[in-house]
């Protein structure tokens, strides 16, 4: 391709055909834009939830308050978790740019348990709450703060599973370009994760235990 | 791998930065920044809440919500990398639209909800039935 625009154009180069045939395959290709788009829309869907728990954040029907049940440390340490697992994905990321297919894996391996970590940290905080009968048929906090949480959890557990299916894909086939284009996809995803969780323990655990 | 897709490779590559499109590439640079900045400004509100520095909650609740909108910045310019360039600006464009969308969803039901709830307390209802005549 970059031949023919060459011979074409001489030495001054154009770009216009080596656009027309990088649109669907390559990073600059609409794909980018598009999983934007995507995940522009799941914020929606965060905020709808957001706005759910945020009406009915007070409704503890005699049952218990945040400052009662959430354990901060507890929340410190999967915030941290989290944190983390964000610049082991920006190395990954890195790495794919400089072409070294070990390092990426290798980077994109470490986020993967760091997300396991986080959700099985939230899976044993749930079953402690449920444990003590903070169970989301509880109040309408709890049935708010379950569907919040919980679906962060879900997209966190989507997260991973790409991730696995990544790993797969480049020890099969390497760093080409629809590896990289996804690898960047699941980028977007994965800091657009962090920063749902920026919202959370804002405003569900720490605005929670000051109320 | 043979030599000859190792070159194809390189050539997609070059045809790939030939677009100019930054969207996507970080730099070690701008992960350390957002990572650095993104620790201190999840250390502060938590420490503001777990030692309750401030003793006042409705102080600690306004920084710890500033903070949070400062981190979500963070992330959106350091590990997001949204900027003015990227598809020609698109990805700035829907990020304000949902930002708007957002706040007026959550703040709207919010403040509609606040409103519902004090106009539609049991003893307000008697206490204007009892002011009639």
């Amino acid at each position: 391709m970059a031949t023919i625009a060459n011979g074409e154009h001489g030495d001054s180069p154009t770009f216009y055909l080596v656009e027309q045939d990088d649109h669907g395959h390559g990073a600059g290709s609409p794909t980018m834009l598009g999983f934007w788009i995507y995940l522009m829309s799941d914020a929606l869907i965060f905020a709808a939830l957001f706005a759910t728990f945020g009406v009915l954040s007070t409704s503890y029907a005699g049952g218990p308050m945040p400052r009662e049940i959430f354990d901060l440390p507890l929340v410190a340490l999967n915030t941290s978790i989290l944190l983390v697992s964000s610049i082991t994905y920006g190395f990954s990321m890195l790495a794919m740019e400089r072409g070294q297919l070990r390092a990426t894996q290798g980077w994109l391996l470490l986020t993967g348990l760091l997300g396991a970590s986080f959700v099985g940290v939230e899976l044993y905080e749930f079953g402690e709450l449920i444990a003590e009968g903070a169970t989301p048929q509880r109040s309408g906090f709890l049935s708010g703060f379950f569907t919040l949480v919980g679906t962060h959890g879900l997209h966190v557990t989507v997260g991973i599973i790409w991730i696995v299916v990544m790993l797969v894909q480049l020890n099969q086939r390497g760093l080409h370009l629809e590896n990289k284009r996804r690898l960047q996809c699941l980028s977007m995803f994965w800091h657009f994760l962090d920063v749902i969780w920026i919202g959370v323990f804002t405003f569900v655990y720490l605005l929670g235990m000051v109320r | 791998m043979s030599s000859t897709s190792a070159s194809d490779e390189a050539n997609l590559d070059t045809e790939l930065h030939a677009h100019g499109d930054t969207h996507g590439h970080g730099s070690m640079r701008s992960y350390l920044v957002g990572f650095a900045l993104s620790a201190i400004l999840t250390a502060i509100p938590f420490w503001l809440v777990m030692s309750d520095v401030l003793g006042n909650a409705t102080a600690t609740s306004a920084a710890v919500i500033a903070l949070a909108v400062a981190q979500i910045v963070v992330h959106t310019i350091c590990f997001l990398h949204v900027n003015t360039q990227g598809e020609g600006g698109w990805t700035l464009v829907a990020f304000v639209f949902t930002a708007v969308i957002l706040l007026i969803t959550i703040g709207g039901s919010l403040w509609i909800m606040y409103h519902l709830n004090t106009n539609m307390m049991p003893g307000m209802m008697t206490g204007q039935a009892a002011q009639m005549p």
